[in-house]
């Protein structure tokens, strides 16, 4: 088990700077996630941690040591990849072994270790195969089996599900977790999927343009974002985004969105409100409730466009003003379209982000 | 193309192709297919009949062939010109046939072909994974190399072997067509290797991999495709070389087709065409089995990526 901390990291490609001054701090046997938009440098964080990079700033540290400029091999680190990775003219066991037969490991201390692994991850019947003879699923368990044999204390995840089907993703993710409970090892694990992100981690780092946005709980990520980007980032469907201008209504803050105004009384501002701020209301779509009129004090009216169904529960779109929303209604509440309805919410649950910075107010 | 004839051991090629043929079956006869075949069969033709008169002369005797029946078959096959143009034809002073230079030949294609093909790979290898400064200047080089006419080098490249001491000695031709295989076979190979996916690298890094560990645990198990490939191109390549041999690789070790033109040429005594003829098949034997053999071979390495998935 070790600790992970990476100091002031500054990474680029020639001219293109993709990470600057990048600090994380991960705590021994934490599932952190790192979770951003195509492009957003999460490999390249991951392979900076790997040390399948040059950095041009900051250090690594893992366990307490700078391993900034140690080999892979030397860092304690096991990776599986998005792509798998294995070694097509290997078979399973070849893949699993294959660094312990570079390092010159005993033959016996091999078998055990294997055989262990194999066990785990139930691989056992798959050994003698090729990649080419595995199907997806059974791959990536043999590339997380290869990190594993390793027993390293800090695995590092590059999309590791993301080339499976839903199914087979939702059943690894599960056995990620329990994995992750019986090691007790340290994971950074990295995905576009905020599903993953939210069910895996202990904490989420949401990463845009080099920078990590927000680290916190996947609870306070989803319900405090602390700008535009992480809320509508994370969450699906999206948050709702309504533009409006802050006011004070008898003493309390309240929002104009277009001609509508409606009390904010209850939202924890970070600094007192200031009147007449151009601001940026965000409702998830579940905070909205349309029925209960008594259950929450703000609302706006909506005019109802579309109704998606989605199985467990339906979709309704609509517009508030010029912005479209979304709000969560059961699977047979019966809405027309072209009616007008209220929504409600809480504004302690609501976010209010600056119009022009995107920062949470 | 069915499962069963897949020979070479392609679980790859079989999940990019599929097992079953896709697409509209053709009908069988229209005119636009009988066109098609009946100009298939005319180039046929027109590359096997000078085939086919090289092997009914290489089987007459002499007088028959002064008859001038170009066409005819054989009225008494005879198979001693081939055995006058393994063993007796005169090349100049000796008469030893052209078995010495199917030797030569040997000597010449093994080495040169092991040789190039190792550090044509070490090159391609290098090239796309090991992103050194410097490296696509270096690549650039190998490609304009490619396009170099041979004539252009071949007289600096006497003068370096000289100066060497190497001029006229087996190791002079071997490194001569080791040098001039190197920029097809670098592009070969480093294309090959460019369709590998980089995370294959990484983990053997992770995996405490070095340099070379990765590239012979790893890559070359993997190259056996396009390894078959640049054997194909480089014993044909240097089987049929002339110019190289009768310029660098001294007296001594004249390849065959170098003692084939001084068998054919020899100005002393009547033209056996009969022994000519025999002698141009036999130097043209190991090419031709080459790609006999191994044709499809060839296809499938050329076309195939490295890794499936
Ligand atoms: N070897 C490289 N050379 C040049 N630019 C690179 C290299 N690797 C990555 N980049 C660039 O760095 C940026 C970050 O890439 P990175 O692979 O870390 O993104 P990512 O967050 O992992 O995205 P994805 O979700 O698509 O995997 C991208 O703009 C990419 O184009
Ligand atoms: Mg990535």
């Amino acid at each position: 088990m070790a600790s992970v901390s990476i100091k002031k990291l500054g990474v680029s490609f020639g001219s293109l700077n993709v990470l600057r001054d990048l600090d994380l701090e991960v705590d021994q046997g934490e599932f952190i996630v790192l979770l951003g938009p195509s492009g957003c440098g999460k490999s390249t964080l991951l392979n900076a941690v790997a040390g399948l990079l040059d950095v041009d700033a900051g250090q690594v540290w893992i366990g307490g040591k700078n391993v900034t400029w140690e080999e892979p091999k030397d860092r304690g680190i096991g990776m599986v990849f998005q792509s798998y990775a294995l070694y097509p003219r290997m078979t399973a066991e070849g893949n699993l072994t294959f660094g312990l037969r570079v390092a010159r490991m005993p033959k016996d201390e091999i078998a055990r270790r294997v055989d262990r692994t194999a066990d785990l991850l139930q691989i056992k019947p798959l050994l003698g195969r090729r990649p080419a003879e595995l199907s997806g699923g059974q791959r990536q368990r043999v590339a997380i089996g290869r990190a594993l044999v390793r027993d390293v204390d800090v695995f590092l995840f590059d999309e590791p599900l993301s080339n499976l089907d839903a199914k087979l993703r939702t059943e690894l993710r599960v056995e990620l977790k329990k994995l992750h409970n019986q090691l007790n090892s340290t994971m950074i694990y990295v995905t576009h999927d905020q599903i993953e992100a939210l069910t895996l981690a202990d904490r989420i780092a949401v990463m845009h343009g080099g920078v990590i946005q927000q680290l916190a709980a996947p609870k306070e990520i989803y319900r405090r974002p602390v700008n535009r980007f992480v809320a509508g980032f994370v969450g699906s469907p999206a948050m709702n985004f309504l533009e409006g201008t802050l006011t004070i209504v008898d003493g309390a803050p309240a929002i104009r969105i277009g001609d509508v105004t409606t009390g904010l009384a209850g939202y924890d501002f970070a600094a007192a409100p200031v009147e007449g701020r151009a601001v940026v209301l965000g409702i998830r779509p579940e905070q909205i409730v349309l029925a209960d009129a008594a259950a929450a004090p703000s609302q706006v009216p909506i005019d109802i466009h579309l109704i998606d169904p989605m199985g467990a529960d339906s979709l309704l779109w609509g517009t508030v003003g010029s912005d479209t929303v979304s709000v969560r209604i059961g699977p047979d509440d019966e809405y027309t379209v072209g009616d007008t309805v209220a929504g409600h919410f809480h504004p302690d649950q609501a976010s209010v982000f600056d119009a022009g910075t995107g920062v949470r107010l | 193309m069915s499962a069963g004839d897949m020979t070479l051991t392609d679980t790859e090629a079989e999940a990019r192709w599929g097992t079953q043929p896709g697409g509209v079956k053709p009908r069988r006869f229209s005119p636009a297919r009988l066109g098609i075949y009946g100009f298939l069969v005319i180039s046929a033709l027109f590359f096997l009949i000078p085939l086919y008169v090289m092997i009914v002369t290489s089987l007459k005797t002499m007088p028959e062939i002064r008859l001038g029946h170009l066409f005819s078959l054989p009225g008494e096959v005879t198979f001693q010109p081939w055995v006058d143009a393994w063993l007796n034809a005169c090349t100049g002073r000796d008469c030893n046939g052209l078995h010495p230079g199917f030797l030569n030949s040997l000597k010449i294609t093994i080495p040169s072909v092991v040789v190039s093909i190792i550090i044509a790979s070490i090159n391609g290898y290098a090239l796309s994974f090991w992103r050194y400064k410097g490296a696509n200047l270096f690549f650039g080089l190998l490609v304009f190399g490619a396009f170099v006419p041979y004539q252009v080098v071949i007289y600096p490249l006497i003068i370096a072997a000289r100066e060497a001491g190497l001029y006229s000695t087996l190791a002079a031709i071997v490194i001569v067509h080791t040098i001039f295989g190197m920029p097809i076979l670098t592009l070969l190979f480093r294309n090959y290797y460019a369709s590998v996916p980089i995370e294959l690298f990484k983990a053997g890094r992770v995996d405490g991999a070095g340099f070379w560990q990765i590239f012979f645990r790893i890559m070359v198990p993997m190259s056996v495709p396009i390894t078959t490939v640049a054997v194909i191109l480089q014993v044909t390549g240097i089987w049929n070389d002339f110019l190289f041999g009768v310029v660098f690789a001294g007296r001594s070790n004249w390849p065959m087709t170098v003692q084939l033109n001084n068998i054919v040429n020899t100005t002393t005594g009547v033209r056996e065409y009969n022994v000519n003829m025999a002698a141009t098949i036999l130097t043209a034997a190991v090419p031709l089995a080459v790609y006999f053999i191994s044709g499809r071979w060839f296809v499938r390495g050329i076309a195939a990526g490295a890794v499936k998935g």
